[in-house]
């Protein structure tokens, strides 16, 4: 029994709310929104109720229950360390098993799920992108909505890429004398709209003398259908994964994104329970998968010689999913200050969520834009010119909301500032 | 009664978007952070932004007979924020600015709905602090903190809310606006209103602004660990402190279950053997600092503590309060429920109550552990439960009568800072008899005599 197929699997979780009420200091839903259903604790009631029969699931439950990032600063602010992002999953799932999924999702996910129909979708798209997205003007890349299809017009999407990063390379890209043999799940948004942070992933990889293997049949990672309750959606992308990862062996899969990162290390493993032999196949890769910087900081410490000057003021932001989820969060700084010509100012409360969070800022594009707008202040506030981070979703918020505030920040995963580091290291031996 | 009449006319009030009443929004408002208390599920939530809509929800109300339960953030520990009778919570969330900071004065006027640590964190951009610093200071509003008079870790030196309140503006159970009080620090017109609608538990009337007092925050701080291998040596310590003239910012003490279990969970090295730990931080000029602080550490020396840790840095003092920031968490991972009692006596008796609920503890066969203010008296007997053990809630139950006994026998009070909510009503006559309680019901009576204001808290009607 895991948190996709029952809810009672959340019980003894839910038991132990005490609606002390701390997760209140820290939900930026409830920030914004000062209601007690925004709250871990509020939505922990209603799956009490749902629990004790005492309550339907109805539409309007489910409706609740999608108030939530999954940012987890309520599980680390708990005295009880319940884990309320837990049990929001297991009431969506339920919510979906007892309801249905929500038409445009069941669309959206069917077609996550048909690699071949959703890479062709995406070609294309990046052709006729003009269509229902105006460019922005300036030096940022990027472009609003048209019109308001209930996204919200403000947020800046990043332009689809003529080619997705998968295309670019080839199956296996070779090293001399290879350290290690990795295999790279890149994730959507680094296939098909941040091919740069991809590229720096595999340049950086190179120069540590990693050999990278991109597995071709790999897909969606399946974080969308699992956090909006499409278990079946979810399993099948699961399965897809661990099959286009079996056939290629590797020592390690690296990802350079924070969904892609809980997925492979918890979510996997979790979704297959009721199936030995994809469960199986699960852990043996969650225990060697990587979040990228975990990676070059533990596993193949990577080269401080050869690093050449990025004078950049630069300011982090944790992605929720890497920091909480995966404990992430010296690694990436440690990189980051190992950079010649980096000054790393941090931001006022460098952990609270962007209000990305995936699929949630397209439900509630408003909330999602009102909670993006307290970090950009406090980005704004560290007077820095670059945004590092380490995760692609949250790189979209960050990038939409300095450029809707005016910022002239330049907003990069953690990989494109050591990969620029290298090559100017390789340019100034070269001039030697 | 409520009906759709009351829903519309709460509506064509306030507005649509300041009233909900979907049931998946009521559900979330039939607790607050007390265990072991019934719930119930209020008939509508509204959400007022200014003290008009407020006289609105109240006149509304009176006219239906109607239950008002203000509700600040829901986290107080007396069951004072459940709608026992349904009817109407009123939440102040979004009555949350500061109106004023007054420099000059040393005051600030902030509405209901401001969270405490907001108001802090204002006021020290200016060098000032406001003290009251209950265990939910970033959480808790200020509405919610006057009317439960919350204390917190600063009580010995710096009194608790009701040393703070300098003025209110009230909507009493009537509708009728008063307000009282001000910026002065003498003011002795008519009877003191403020103080009586400070801790009344939004019994007499609602919150709407509140007029409060700011310190300036001390120089500089020292905190000092000391370990006792016996209550009474630490006992004596406490109240030797104060003998010597020295009075800390903040005392507390945890007791041998509490080490226990901090450390079983924490691993931080805190000395299991020890029968009580207490926690000093005395604060002031640095020069004050200097000099009290060393009369701490041979006052506990000569009391017979066995270990004292000073801490030299800001890290060493973070070391030092870990323990007692994790007394709650830790005693919460033993058993799904807590049951955070505040039975407070006066300080020379803090041994004796650790030794009476130690011995409750043993009677009832329950896990209890006691930690709290003890330089004010203020303890926390904590016990924990499973609240699918029936029987196991049956001896919380008696066991927590018997500490109330205790308390009382010692000389001290039902409630230092959680307030008499629900659980305590009845104990009430323990405390100041069967003619106290009718004052308060008189009192009560006149102010809200429809019981429209949190009624089945802290004042019941004759029965």
């Amino acid at each position: 029994m895991s948190i996709y197929t029952s809810l009672d699997a959340v019980s003894e979780y839910v038991l132990n709310c005490t609606k002390c009420g701390n997760c209140q200091a820290v939900c930026p839903i409830f920030k914004e929104m000062l209601y007690e259903v925004a709250v871990a604790r509020g939505k922990n009631s209603l799956v009490e109720v749902l629990l004790d029969g005492k309550a339907e699931l109805t539409e309007g439950m489910a409706e609740r229950f999608s108030l939530c990032t999954t940012c987890m600063a309520c599980v680390a602010n708990c005295p009880n360390a319940v884990p309320s992002d837990k049990i929001v999953l297991a009431a969506r799932a339920e919510a979906v098993r007892r309801r249905g999924l929500h038409p445009i999702k069941k669309v959206i996910f069917r077609t996550l799920k048909l690699q071949r129909l959703f890479d062709f979708g995406m070609k294309v798209g990046s052709k006729f992108q003009g269509v229902a997205l105006k460019r922005i003007e300036g030096k940022h890349y990027g472009a609003r909505m048209r019109f308001n299809i209930g996204l919200g017009k403000e947020k800046v999407f990043p332009n689809l890429a003529a080619k997705p990063f998968r295309s670019q390379y080839p199956t296996v890209i070779k090293v001399d004398k290879p350290k290690m043999r990795v295999a790279f799940f890149t994730g959507c948004m680094i296939n098909y709209f941040y091919t740069d942070m991809g590229k720096a992933v595999v340049d950086v990889l190179k120069v540590n003398d990693v050999e990278v293997v991109i597995p071709p049949d790999q897909g969606c990672c399946g974080i969308p259908a699992s956090v909006n309750g499409d278990v079946p959606s979810a399993k099948a992308l699961a399965k897809r994964n661990l099959k286009a990862f079996e056939e290629m062996g590797a020592d390690a899969v690296i990802v350079s994104c924070s969904s892609g990162g809980t997925a492979w290390k918890h979510v996997y493993s979790e979704l297959l329970e009721d199936e030995p032999e994809y469960k199986k196949l699960a852990d043996k890769w969650a225990a060697k998968a990587y979040d990228i910087n975990e990676f070059l900081v533990k596993v193949v410490p990577f080269k401080k010689e050869g690093l050449g000057r990025v004078e950049r003021k630069v300011t982090y932001h944790d992605p929720c999913h890497l920091n909480r989820g995966q404990k992430i969060n010296k690694e990436p700084r440690e990189i980051l200050k190992s950079i010649p010509g980096i000054e790393l100012v941090e931001m006022k409360d460098p952990g609270r969520c962007c209000g990305m969070a995936g699929s949630f800022s397209i439900v509630h594009p408003d909330l999602s834009e009102k909670i993006g707008s307290k970090k950009i202040a406090d980005i704004a506030g560290t007077k820095t010119d670059t945004v590092a981070t380490a995760c692609p979703a949250c790189r979209l918020q960050l990038h939409s909301g300095v450029v809707n505030a005016g910022l002239d920040h330049e907003v990069v995963h953690v990989m494109q500032l050591l990969a620029e580091s290298y090559a100017k290291g390789s340019m100034a031996a070269a001039a030697k | 009664m409520f009906n759709q009449e009351v829903l519309n006319e709460l509506i064509k009030a306030l507005g649509k978007d300041k009233v909900l009443s979907d049931r998946e929004d009521l559900i979330a408002y039939s607790y607050d952070a007390t265990a072991a208390v019934p719930r119930q599920e209020p008939d509508v939530v509204v959400t007022p932004t200014s003290t008009e809509d407020v006289v609105e929800v109240v006149k509304i109300a009176n006219r239906y007979k109607l239950p008002i339960y203000p509700r600040g953030s829901g986290t107080n520990l007396s069951g004072g924020a459940i709608p026992l009778q349904k009817g109407i919570v009123l939440t102040t969330w979004k009555m949350n600015k500061i109106l004023e900071l007054d420099t000059d004065n040393l005051v600030a006027t902030v509405q209901p709905g401001v969270v405490i640590q907001a108001l802090n964190d204002e006021a020290m951009k200016h060098g000032l602090m406001y003290p009251p610093d209950p265990g939910t200071v970033s959480t808790a509003t200020m509405g919610g903190s006057v009317s439960e008079c919350s204390g917190g870790l600063k009580g010995l030196k710096y009194g608790v809310t009701k040393h703070y309140v300098m003025g209110l503006e009230v909507v009493l159970g009537s509708g009728e606006v008063i307000k009282w009080g001000g910026k002065t620090v003498k003011n002795v017109s008519g009877y003191d209103l403020t103080a009586l609608f400070t801790g009344a538990e939004g019994t007499l009337g609602i919150i709407t602004k509140i007029l409060v007092k700011l310190t300036p925050i001390p120089e500089a701080k020292k905190s000092l660990l000391a370990v006792f291998d016996d209550l009474d040596k630490a006992g004596n310590a406490i109240s030797d402190i104060i003998r010597h003239k020295v009075i800390p910012a903040t005392l507390e003490i945890l007791d041998k279950v509490t080490i226990g279990t901090v450390e079983n969970f924490t691993h931080a090295g805190l000395p299991t053997d020890a029968e009580a730990v207490l926690l000093i931080e005395v604060d002031g000029y640095k020069e004050v600092v200097e000099r009290e602080a060393p009369i701490v550490e041979k006052v506990c020396r000569d009391n017979g503590a066995v270990d004292i840790k000073v801490a030299k840095t800001d890290e060493e003092r973070d070391k030092i309060w870990f323990a007692r920031r994790n007394a709650l968490p830790s005693l919460a991972q033993v058993k799904p429920a807590l049951v955070l009692e505040d039975a407070t006596v006066p300080r020379s008796k803090i041994p004796d109550i650790i030794k009476e609920i130690r011995k409750i503890a043993e009677k009832y066969n329950l896990l209890i552990g006691t930690y709290g203010h003890a330089g004010d008296g203020n303890l926390h007997p904590t016990i924990v439960i499973d609240p699918r053990d029936e029987d196991e809630v049956q001896r919380m139950h008696k066991a927590v009568d018997e500490i109330f006994h205790a308390a009382i026998g010692l000389g001290g009070t039902l409630s230092g800072e959680h307030g008499i909510g629900i659980g305590k009503v009845r104990y009430l006559p323990l405390e100041f008899g069967e003619a106290g309680v009718r004052v308060i019901r008189r009192i009560k009576e006149a102010l809200d005599p429809n019981y429209v204001l949190n009624p089945g808290k802290m004042v019941l009607r004759e029965e």
